[in-house]
């Protein structure tokens, strides 16, 4: 009565993905919150990862009625070894809580764990991104990790698509084997005629010795008449291979102001507007290097982990920035080579001679040599440096700037960048 | 190593019916299965199972991988079933401990509906695959088609519609409604599932065609039904008079999922066709629950029956039978109380040492086994052996047919837990006064109105405030755990009004009580 086999296996792998879009969906507000701790505590490098993600065992837990400890009951056991009829045996301490009460280990003590699972790389992009308020178009660019493919000629193959087939080599081929094949048998047939030119020349010759070789040379025209015209194997296809785009490299300046104005909100902001940089770098070039530099009235070149973590005071003079910039890029990063984008973060608080000079570095020396130059100020107040840069903007197509007091106010800066980016 | 199967295997040596004429030659049996083996194999195996007189539902045999595998864990081993995110959360639970190895994946999932679709897993090696069709397809699949709480409760040709008209009628109330108002709902309703079974009444069998027509009838019915029984303006002052004096409901009703579609106030037409559909799914599952141990026991006698039957014949080689024992000893490994690995009895290991002791009190009874079995001693296995399988259910099957023998084989030995008394006592052991303790404790230990609390609708205020008064009877004075309150959040969002809780004890005096007063409507109704 075996009805059918049926291979499943190709068929629907992922059925449950729609409830677990919904598990996720109803624990959103505490998934976010995860995301968002892990962000601030991740190098930029490491963004683009899954992330595990805890929940209390109470939040996810689906009650039911059910008993509760006490009360009297009994229950069977197997593998006695030593007990008889009456015997007491001490209440074991902590057990006997919920029906699997009694000397048996309950099983409620794995049950008590937290609910932990880990999120994927892509779902982590998207918490990170809904936080952003990036736009759903962005997100797809974002998203894929496919690098841009061309297909190439190259060369000829046996076995291919028909819409593939190169007529021309088929037939060359078919040609050679044909002449292969059919070798010996020619040799053999031309041989023949010869002979038998020169017997029926020779009037002498007995009738049956022609009619033998008349024989074998029909027999031989019938064999080369065998050899097929085309065969499957002389077919020629067109190849194409898949490579990838040839992409170059780029370089990406962090410059952050770490005078004691920036508190932690702020250094948040910017890392975010930081990472997001990044992955759109990362998307676009094959090589994306980071530079970071922070400064005060100094600028240093630092690792990461200095740049976020560590603390300094003291005024501003963020030209000292910018003219360490311009010498990474002359002694590393020849703009030959590498494509330059820049992005700085400030609080605005500048002194007051230093953000005309500021203008000038980037106008004479950086803008002409970058891809693009974002600033972004996490501060509301305008201050010098913001009017200066106003004059920038309004002479540099490739400069954007924006002011942020909130994660979701970062895209708009993009936008700029985005726009190029598409006709790139 | 498992002292059951050894001694089973001992003291059951396999004597076969005379096999009809021919004699097979020997089965190939590489390790890696294809198609044409499964086939193969499958039809060795259904001729031993018609010539043990197994009857079977027909078998649709479905390969899936290890990923198929875990989501159909994740929908409760259906095929198909609704959204939710709870069935999310178990997939994740189980896919998590899967790839961190902590668990072990089935070899097999099969469903009682017919024809009766089993799974089988690619990893699976041939052997493996064999063992599974002769466990699934006719040890699992008869059982479905045989026993009497499959077949009073459940019908397994319409199952797979229901749940593909279920799906599609909740996807459609979340387009309607919104998911949030739709979840909600469902969790509610989820909460209150296993009190959404009737216990002692036929269900009407289901059909998609049928359940769609009646639905929309069902509605307006149900509606019009509610309005009545909530109309606010008397008809007739002396039939009021009298209706104050009547209880509501007359007598108290245990299906609460039941009682709440019939009668909720507020709850929309829709809702009402939601709480009935969980009700339904659950009373399918209702007679698996209660039969564990049977089924699990019958399917590995049978696969350990049919293969060795194989074997007899040369029809399977000794690598192919001592990867399956392998198995199967695997499966019904019992480890005793102080075992670390203990994790309460084992239904396979106790299902199965139990119907293979059937057959041998069938076939070889001792004195004991006279006296206890006097009706089955030396019949004839087979009909003694589908009798157990067809009229009862774990709890009644331990009830009639654990032997002192089987006591003594596990040592089973039973504890009274009384927290009035300081200590645990061992109230009885494989001996010979304790022989109907032990199977008594055992038995009503797989009663399922034993292990859940007895909870029922006992009335409700019709012409106050409209409260819902449900009823705990208390047994041996167990207590309710603390999840009672958020329960009865549960059941206030589906009532709509205050819903109260009494805890009785054996006095009839209550105990202990909760009240939950639902926010006002909106939430609910959305």
């Amino acid at each position: 009565m075996l009805q059918q086999v049926i291979d499943r296996r190709l068929s629907g792998k992922n059925k449950s993905i729609g409830n677990r879009e919904r598990f996720l969906r109803r624990y959103r507000k505490q998934i976010r919150e995860a995301v968002r701790h892990a962000v601030s505590g991740r190098s930029i490098h490491d963004i683009e990862q899954g992330e595990n993600i805890t929940l209390p065992k109470r939040d996810v837990s689906e009650p039911v009625f059910g008993h509760g400890a006490g009360g009297s009951q009994e229950r069977v056991y197997p593998g006695n070894q030593e007990y008889v009829r009456g015997d007491q045996i001490a209440r074991p301490p902590g057990g006997g809580s919920g029906s699997g009460a009694g000397p048996g280990p309950g099983q409620d003590g794995s049950e008590q764990d937290d609910f932990e699972f880990r999120i994927t790389r892509e779902e982590f992009m998207q918490y990170f991104f809904d936080d952003l308020a990036l736009p759903r178009l962005l997100r797809t660019q974002l998203l894929p990790d496919v690098p841009e493919m061309k297909s190439r000629r190259a060369g000829f193959v046996s076995e291919g698509t028909p819409t593939n087939l190169h007529v021309v080599r088929s037939m060359r081929k078919a040609l050679g084997r044909r002449i292969a094949m059919g070798g010996d048998a020619r040799r053999q047939l031309h041989k023949m005629e010869l002979v038998l030119d020169a017997l029926l020349r020779d009037a002498t010759t007995p009738g049956a010795e022609i009619l033998a070789i008349q024989t074998e040379i029909v027999l031989l025209k019938q064999r080369l008449h065998q050899i097929p015209f085309l065969d499957p194997f002389d077919l020629r296809y067109r190849n194409r291979v898949q490579t990838p785009l040839p992409a170059s490299r780029a370089v990406m300046f962090c410059l952050m102001d770490v005078s004691g104005s920036m508190n932690e909100t702020r250094k948040d902001i910017a890392k975010r507007f930081f990472i997001l940089l990044y992955l759109f770098l990362m998307r676009h070039y094959e090589k994306t290097e980071v530079v970071f530099i922070r400064h005060h009235t100094q600028a240093a070149e630092v690792t990461e982990d200095e740049f976020f973590h560590s603390t300094e005071s003291g005024g501003t003079v963020a030209s000292s920035a910018l003219s360490l910039m311009h010498q990474i890029i002359q002694q590393r990063y020849s703009p030959g080579d590498w494509n330059i984008y820049g992005a700085q973060a400030s609080d605005g608080d500048n002194w007051l001679q230093d953000s005309t000079k500021c203008r000038a570095l980037l106008v004479e020396k950086l803008l002409p040599v970058s891809r693009y130059f974002a600033y972004l100020q996490v501060a509301e107040e305008s201050q010098t440096l913001w009017e200066e840069y106003c004059l920038v903007r309004k002479s540099q197509p490739h400069f954007a700037m924006q002011k942020v007091t909130d994660a979701s106010g970062i895209y708009p800066v993009f936008r700029e960048l985005f726009k190029k980016g598409s006709d790139a | 190593m498992s002292t059951i199967l050894s001694s089973a295997a001992a003291e059951n040596p396999i004597v076969l019916p005379p096999a009809p004429g021919q004699r097979h030659g020997m089965l190939p049996s590489p390790s890696d299965w294809t198609f044409e083996l499964i086939e193969t194999y499958h039809a060795e195996i259904e001729r031993m199972a018609r010539r043990f007189g197994l009857d079977t539902y027909p078998v649709q045999l479905e390969v899936i991988t290890a990923s198929q595998m875990i989501d159909t864990y994740a929908s409760v081993g259906m095929p198909v079933n609704y959204r939710h995110w709870s069935f999310g959360k178990q997939y994740i639970a189980s896919e998590k401990s899967y790839r961190r190895g902590h668990m072990g994946l089935a070899y097999e999932v099969v469903i009682n509906s017919n024809p009766c679709i089993a799974y089988l897993m690619e990893e699976n090696t041939l052997p493996m695959q064999a063992l599974v069709m002769a466990h699934a397809c006719y040890g699992h699949n008869s059982f479905f088609k045989g026993n009497y709480l499959f077949r009073m409760w459940t019908d397994a040709s319409s199952i797979i519609d229901y749940l593909v008209y279920a799906r599609a009628y909740i996807a459609e109330c979340e387009e309607k409604h919104g998911l949030d108002v739709v979840e909600d709902l469902l969790d509610s309703c989820h909460a209150l599932m296993n009190y959404g079974v009737d216990r002692y009444q036929r269900t009407q069998k289901l059909s998609l065609a049928e359940e769609e027509v009646r639905r929309k009838e069902r509605e307006t019915y149900l509606q019009q039904q509610v309005n009545d029984l909530w109309r606010t303006l008397p008809r007739a002052a002396e039939k009021e008079l009298e209706k104050t004096s009547v209880r509501f409901p007359a007598d108290p009703q245990e299906n609460l999922l039941y009682f709440i579609e019939k009668n909720a106030p507020l709850l929309e037409p829709w809702q009402r066709e939601i709480v009935r559909i969980v009700r339904k799914i659950a009373q399918y599952f209702y007679p698996q629950r209660q039969t564990q141990v049977m089924n699990e026991g019958w399917a590995t006698f049978w696969h350990y029956t049919l293969l060795n039957a194989m074997y007899d014949e040369g029809l399977v080689s000794d690598g192919f039978m001592i990867e399956n024992l392998r198995s199967h000893t695997n499966v019904v490994f019992q480890p005793p109380l102080a075992h670390p690995g203990f994790r309460g009895l084992n239904p396979y290991a106790l299902g199965f040492a139990m119907f293979s002791d059937i057959r041998r009190i069938c076939e070889n009874p001792t004195d004991e086994d006279r006296h206890w079995f006097p009706d089955m001693a030396g019949t004839d296995w087979h009909q003694a052996l589908d009798h157990a399988m067809r009229h009862f259910r774990d709890e009644s099957f331990v009830g009639q047919y654990l032997s002192p023998r089987l006591i003594r084989e596990f040592r089973l030995f039973s504890i009274l837990d009384d927290t009035k008394e300081l200590a645990l006592e061992v109230s009885a052991i494989h001996d010979d006064s304790g022989y109907r303790h032990v199977r008594e404790a055992l038995a009503r230990q797989y009663d399922l109105s034993f292990q859940e609390p007895n909870i029922q609708v006992w009335s409700v205020d019709v012409r106050g405030d409209r409260s819902l008064t449900l009823r705990h009877t208390q047994h041996n004075s167990r207590p309710l755990n603390d999840e009672v309150k958020e329960v009865l959040k549960h059941v206030g969002r589906l009532w709509g009004f205050m819903v109260r809780l009494e805890s009785v004890d054996a006095r009839g005096r209550a105990s202990k009580q909760w009240e939950v007063t639902p926010v006002p409507r909106g939430k609910v109704g959305g």
